[in-house]
């Protein structure tokens, strides 16, 4: 018999987003917040330097200075409505955050404390402003933690460890979703109002990236099956700051803190690249110049990576040339101690995972596939936009990573994916519970789990030639190395054809395991085939766009081309292939000029 | 390098008992053990069963009894334990196949000591951040990095002994807002964690603060509850 539950509203994913959202919804709806982790395992928790705000806690700060910022570092390509919209929220909304208990660091007069971060600054001298608060370097892990404790105090419904596979859409309105339990194996049918997508990322389509395992675009892949488009997918965050092959992400909040990069000849090279705020220059900018130092030779002993140094001589000798100062107008200066405070887990993965200490060595970095600026479209308040027009669909909302507002456009700054999921998971759970509480339920589907049975049994019955691990370690070697930094029209069309002969060998993977219980193998097949279709898109996006713009760099197309391609793109996953629109972006009050840092 | 990987299988659904398996394979010496259990699944057997998320030591999903003792699989690393590793689930845990434990009990422990912030005086009329100094903040920073992994109150023989102890990740998420000086339930959690199920079980085995990923000196924070049932002062 199937398992039919009944909730007003029902969240998918339960990251910051997630929980935000299944918070501010369980106030006034009767909510479920369904994951396929324990929340705290969520990636969120993996965030680390901070959530930019313009709260002015130690030197000027304006919300409309991080809203240029953030208009600054999309390339233009971020709506501008949404972007002030968040700016504007976000000093409340940190706020908030404390009074839920957040443990913030603290300046010397008790407030919350903030720290300079990349592309954040004074709007009058273009110097970096501290705008990024934050709590240590797991900032990320604090916000998920507390907003887990507040959802428990809530009593929100958790289905924990319950992995949502399908979408369901009636006559056009989502009515719900299907999902495994992944203890037992049985399928459970969520039927609902309202439908908060919350899911993440997909950073595991590339060989080398900071993304957690559970990072496979569940969400997108299920809107996308179900004919939502997907918006600006060829827009894909690599950090400049990952460990050497491994990928983990060291915060740029070392840099904020005054770390520098060096190059295998001993030189600091972001100067060059980034005159007036070098170090702190947008990801983007500086992936692209540790990029570039590489392929002219400059990387360590003729390898892909350069150094981060944030020994503190190092770091006391570069701010004193830069003119660095404390709001005292001392000159800047750090020690071995200070650093370990502020950088914790910094140091820990250092001395864990290369067994180099920070502190007196330097870390070997490169560029780490980190964060989609793309998604499933959606508009200021969380609700699902299906069309150039922003045609709204009823009783579906997406929020976080997974969602595109867009407040990133083609690059997003450092600090602001935190803000983004607390300020939009927060509308999101706000209009789904509005909607759902004047809303009746829409009719389920009559067998709504016979896409779910087909798709497992097609897994379980394939002739078994292809080995899953292997499709999956090609397709991420082929789309870091095509799809990466560096795109060209070359290597995107080597990527697409070889991403489509993968989706035909995947069709031959058998998962041999058949039990019920835990049955991993088959949901690691099931979320390579959602990589595997979410892959295709981001390569056929990327060819599509025939110039350079934010994380989007084309060596055939290598400046920004406003006149042709100024706006959005919107790409349906239809019969398995790509079909591409466009949507305008909404400009206020900045209009595109050259992007100089 | 060759690794000798040997790992507990137990399957409910075909098994009567657990047995281990084990695996050669080729690996370096900076291969995390997830990585090791990574390729077992992709290459020799796709049902072995465990979990895992971040893979970097912040997610807390793959807490494993690693050469007899406690560690995230993605934290530990071949240079670390050789190349003879054998892999077991944390004890003390029902077992629900092969790596993969019930966790919910250790949840529901996490739930008593009522881990949430409480605070229902006014805000500040300003609307802004309540005020903490940075001393008052470092007070109970240390609990603050908790993952809830479970390493710690797996490796407690007071948690092997009595199911119903709090064990030392309730007592350090305890901690954490007793020593916040924002919250206002401290005395609550006070009375909570002195039941018998709480502090009085604690021996001093020091298991926990070996086993905590994060390094949080958790037995040391234990103490302070302790010292803080019998002053009755939170400093």
């Amino acid at each position: 018999m199937a398992n039919i539950h009944q909730f007003d509203v029902v969240v998918v994913g339960a990251g910051g987003a997630g929980l935000m959202a299944g918070l501010y919804a369980s106030r006034t709806a009767k909510t479920a917040v369904i994951s396929k982790l324990y929340p705290t395992r969520s990636h969120t928790g993996a965030a680390q330097g901070g959530i930019g705000a313009a709260l002015g806690n130690i030197e000027e700060d304006r919300p409309e200075w991080h809203t240029y910022d953030t208009v600054k570092g999309s390339d233009y390509l971020g709506d501008q409505d949404a972007i002030e919209f968040m700016c504007e929220e976000a000093p409340q909304a940190v706020l908030e955050l404390e009074h839920m208990g957040l443990p913030f660091d603290r300046t010397p007069d008790g407030k919350i404390s903030q720290r300079p971060f990349g592309g954040h600054t004074n709007n009058e001298t273009g110097k970096p402003v501290r705008r990024a608060a934050h709590a240590a370097d797991r900032t990320g892990h604090m916000i998920l933690q507390t907003l887990y404790q507040q959802c428990l105090k809530n009593k929100v419904n958790f289905f924990d460890e319950y992995q949502v596979l399908d979408l369901l859409i009636v006559d056009g309105k989502a009515v719900g979703v299907v999902a495994v339990n992944l203890a037992d194996g049985e399928l459970h049918t969520f039927h609902a109002k309202s439908v908060i997508i919350a899911t993440g990322g997909h950073g595991r389509i590339f060989e080398v990236t900071s993304n957690a395992y559970a990072y496979t675009g569940d969400g997108i892949a299920i809107a996308m099956r179900r004919g939502i488009p997907m918006e600006d997918m060829e827009f894909f965050q690599f950090h400049p700051t990952g460990i050497y092959k491994l990928g983990i992400l060291i915060t740029e909040g070392v840099r904020g803190e005054g770390g520098i990069l060096i190059n295998g000849q001993g030189e600091r090279f972001m100067p060059k690249y980034a005159p007036t705020v070098k170090d702190l220059a947008s990801r983007d900018v500086i992936s692209r110049a540790i990029y570039t130092e590489i392929r002219e030779g400059r990387g360590v002993d003729g390898k892909n990576y350069v150094w981060l140094d944030a020994r503190p001589e190092s770091i006391v000798k570069y701010a004193a040339l830069d003119g660095r100062t404390n709001i005292d107008g001392t000159p800047y200066t750090i020690t071995g101690e200070q650093l370990l405070a502020k950088l914790p887990d910094i140091v820990d993965f250092n001395r864990v995972y290369l067994g180099i200490d920070p502190v007196t060595q330097m870390m070997p970095i490169q560029p780490t596939a980190h964060y989609t600026m793309g998604g499933i479209p959606t508009n200021k308040y969380g609700e699902v936009v299906i069309d150039d027009k922003n045609t709204v669909m009823p009783g579906l909302y997406a929020a976080g990573e997974c969602a595109c507002v867009s407040v990133h456009g083609a690059n997003r700054l450092g600090t602001n994916s935190l803000l983004d999921l607390v300020v939009f998971g927060k509308y999101a759970g706000l209009k789904a519970a509005e909607y759902a509480n004047q809303a009746e339920f829409g009719k389920l589907p009559v067998d709504a789990e016979a896409a779910t049975r087909s798709a497992f049994e097609a897994l379980r019955n394939g002739s078994g030639k292809e080995n899953a691990f292997d499709i999956a370690v090609e397709m991420k070697k082929v789309m870091f190395d095509e799809v990466g930094i560096y795109r060209s029209e070359k290597g995107m069309k080597i990527a697409i054809e070889k991403v489509r002969e993968l989706r035909e060998r995947y069709k031959q993977v058998k998962v041999t395991d058949t039990g019920k219980i835990f049955n991993t193998e088959m949901l690691n097949a099931w979320e390579l085939g959602c990589m595997l279709e979410i892959a295709e898109v981001v390569a056929e996006c990327a060819l599509n766009r025939q110039e350079s713009r934010g994380g989007h760099s084309r060596e055939d197309f290598p400046n920004r081309d406003d006149v042709n391609w100024l706006k959005h793109t919107l790409a349906w996953w239809k019969d398995g292939k790509t079909a591409i629109d466009y949507k305008p972006v909404t400009i206020t009050k900045y209009q595109p000029k050259a992007r100089v840092y | 390098m060759q690794i000798t990987l040997k790992i507990f299988r137990y399957n409910p659904e075909v098994d009567s008992t657990f047995h281990y398996e084990t695996y050669t394979l080729e690996g370096e010496e900076t291969d995390r053990v997830l990585d090791l259990l990574e390729k077992v699944k992709g290459y020799n057997d796709g049902t072995l069963s465990f979990r895992r998320s971040c893979a970097h030591g912040v997610c807390g999903s793959d807490a494993l009894r690693i050469n007899g003792r406690n560690y995230l699989a993605c934290k530990v690393l071949v240079r670390d334990i050789g190349t003879n590793i054998t892999v077991e689930p944390i004890l003390g845990m029902k077992i629900i196949k092969d790596l993969i434990v019930d966790m919910e009990p250790f949840f529901e422990n996490y739930k008593k000591v009522l881990p949430w912030f409480i605070n229902d005086s006014p805000l500040p009329a300003d609307g802004k951040e309540r005020l903490q100094s940075p001393e008052q903040r470092a007070i109970f920073d240390e609990g603050t990095k908790c993952i809830l992994c479970a390493c710690c109150t797996t490796s407690c023989p007071s948690f092997w002994a009595s199911d119903d102890y709090l064990g030392p990740a309730a007592l350090v998420t305890a901690h954490r807002f007793i020593f916040d000086s924002r919250d206002e339930a401290a005395s609550e959690r006070m009375e909570i964690v002195s039941e018998t199920s709480g502090l009085a079980r604690c021996h001093t085995a020091f298991n926990c603060t070996l086993a905590c990923p994060r390094e949080i000196p958790i037995t040391k924070l234990i103490g302070e509850l302790k010292i803080a049932t019998i002053t009755g002062k939170i400093e």
